[in-house]
């Protein structure tokens, strides 16, 4: 274990998956995950073409043209650049081109805020990326060697989800990977559809009617087969390192409790802190949702089965609709014989601290009847 | 588990001095966390960082709201709302002052000044008191030896700039009353 701030530990991962193109324009929380890797390769540490551009449209695009010339390509982004990355986000999905970009999550503007939500990567969650979401720093870490792994087996794009501040800026103790083991993880890759002027083909070309749904099912079956890999990437990285992120779903908290809190992200370890503290009766069962695409309805049905009442805390917000995950869990859960009862709360939007109490109000929540099925808990009268 | 809380002002190295103290207590096979409460980057604006210690691992990501102690680095900043919020009653509060007005008005029994400034010009030129709040921190509160402060600053600082950084340790260390503070570790920890 060595002491190291989140961002600096996701920079030397990065540097131990031996990118040969990072692309980035920096961005707060970002830009210390960026400006580390930028060190490595200037202190010679890294053998890694450093692109600076003038934009994070062109860093993704950047990005993207690396990866089809047959380079491992990495990127990092959150909030405004996520958003303008946007349009090369989709093609990077379509094109199914392996490459791994951090978000290091942030609220959305107006009004504009720096601070930690998941505004941006849920705007992202029809672009056709696998998204996975961090609890912690260590989980950053592995869930960054994992996402290489993952992309080039599934010729998918992976997006690591890390809360801005919360965990990009907190220094704690950490396990870095030695390269070796690394290594052995990610060998060498050679992308199977790489363009080559050799035998030349294209990609990303103009598809008519008569072929378009045929390619978004292609697309879609691959993000759902993605389910097993991401499972399976987890199992193998705890084979070399010895810590797993718990796969698509991890259930924690007590198994047998009749009430469940689902959530993502790095809040997870306040509710489970407070968890601990709470009398036996007052303890519930807690869900971790680390992939979000791929959305594991399947899994989230088996973990819910016996469940009377499942708060989705999320940290986002569909205005005129309400939470994002919430309708698509209770979508996942209509089909059990008795599913429980959800309840949508969002809370902690641009930053707004959730306090160990966050726990004991979200269980009053579940307990009381009454209350409407969607609520921005940090604005509730209650 | 030991709470603290750092008021500086933008530029100061606040969340330097946090990440200082967390490495210096991860260097003693303790664990903990510093992260900064996120305030915008401007010079000058009061900001603050946090610093968790425990002998367990430590999962809650919540800002410090009750800390066990607070570390200033300006003493103005005593009189800007906010700064003593939430302080334990027990609680102990070092300040980066020498004889500032509102070190009296204040009359907390628990404050402990430290002239960290002056004693940074002396040392390192600079006026930067983190290293002398640190090392006095750790004197009064013995809950971490400075070899382990030492060693945090080691890998953070080489050459003349770590020499005269840890000549300034030894100065802040020798001002204060080694283990003043003890007791009040001893009620934060149960």
């Amino acid at each position: 274990m060595q002491a190291l701030e989140g961002s600096q530990a996701i920079a030397r991962t990065v540097a131990l998956c031996r990118p040969q193109v990072v692309a980035a324009y920096p961005i707060t929380p970002q830009t210390h995950i960026v400006e580390g890797i930028a060190s490595l390769v200037a202190e010679g540490q890294l053998d890694c073409e450093m692109v600076s551009v003038e934009s994070e449209h062109s860093a993704a695009s950047v990005a993207l043209g690396a990866a089809v010339a047959g380079a491992r390509a990495y990127t990092a982004s959150a909030s405004q650049g996520i958003l303008l990355m946007s349009e090369v986000l989709y093609t990077i999905a379509g094109m199914r081109v392996p490459l791994v970009m951090t978000c290091a999550n942030r609220a959305v503007s107006a009004p504009l805020n720096i601070w930690n939500d998941h505004q941006d990567s849920m705007a992202m969650r029809d672009a056709g990326w696998i998204q996975l979401y961090c609890a912690s720093n260590q989980e950053a870490i592995d869930t960054t060697v994992q996402a290489f792994y993952l992309a080039e087996r599934c010729e998918l794009p992976v997006m690591v989800c890390v809360d801005g501040f919360t965990l990009t800026h907190t220094l704690e103790p950490l396990a870095l990977p030695t390269q070796a083991q690394v290594d052995a993880f990610l060998p060498p890759y050679q992308f199977a559809h790489a363009l080559n002027p050799m035998n030349p083909w294209s990609l990303g070309t103009l598809v008519g009617p008569e072929h378009f749904t045929e390619a978004r099912l292609a697309h879609h079956q691959a993000l759902l087969d993605a389910q097993a890999q991401i499972i399976a990437a987890d199992q193998a990285w705890a084979a070399v390192s010895g810590r797993h992120c718990g796969g698509l779903l991890e259930v924690r908290g007590r198994r047998d409790a009749r009430i469940g809190i689902l959530t993502l992200g790095a809040v997870l370890g306040t509710l489970e802190d407070a968890l601990l503290a709470a009398a036996p009766e007052d303890q519930v069962r807690l869900l971790k949702l680390r992939s979000y695409r791929p959305f594991p309805a399947q899994a989230l049905a088996q973990a819910c089965a016996d469940l009377d009442t499942l708060v989705v805390l999320e940290r986002a917000l569909s205005p005129g609709a309400g939470g994002i995950i919430g309708p698509e869990v209770q979508g996942a859960l209509a089909d059990l014989p008795t599913p429980p009862r959800v309840l949508n709360v969002a809370a902690g939007l641009g930053g707004r601290d959730m306090p160990l109490t966050l726990y004991e109000r979200l269980l009053q929540w579940a307990r009381q009847p009454g209350h409407p099925p969607f609520c921005l808990l940090d604005a509730a009268d209650c | 588990m030991l709470e603290i809380r750092i008021h500086g002002r933008g530029g100061q190295g606040n969340v330097v001095a946090a990440y200082l103290l967390a490495t210096a207590a991860i260097e003693q096979g303790r664990y903990a966390q510093a992260f900064p409460a996120f305030g915008a980057e401007r010079r000058g604006a009061p900001v603050a960082a946090f610093v968790r210690m425990d002998s367990q691992v430590i999962r809650r990501r919540c800002q410090v709201k009750t800390p066990d102690f607070l570390i200033i680095q300006d003493p103005a900043l005593l009189s800007v709302t906010g700064t003593l919020d939430g302080l334990r009653p027990d609680g102990g509060i070092l300040v980066n002052a020498q004889d500032h007005p509102l070190l009296e008005t204040l009359g907390h029994q628990s404050l402990m000044a430290l002239p960290a400034t002056e004693l940074a010009l002396e040392h390192i030129g600079k006026p930067l008191p983190n290293t002398a709040l640190l090392a006095a921190f750790l004197c009064l509160t013995g809950i971490l030896p400075l070899s382990a402060l030492q060693t945090a600053l080691a890998e953070r600082f080489k050459g003349a700039v770590l020499k005269r950084n840890l000549a300034l340790l030894e100065a802040a260390a020798d001002t204060v009353q080694a283990g003043a503070w003890q007791e009040k570790v001893i009620h934060a920890s149960t």
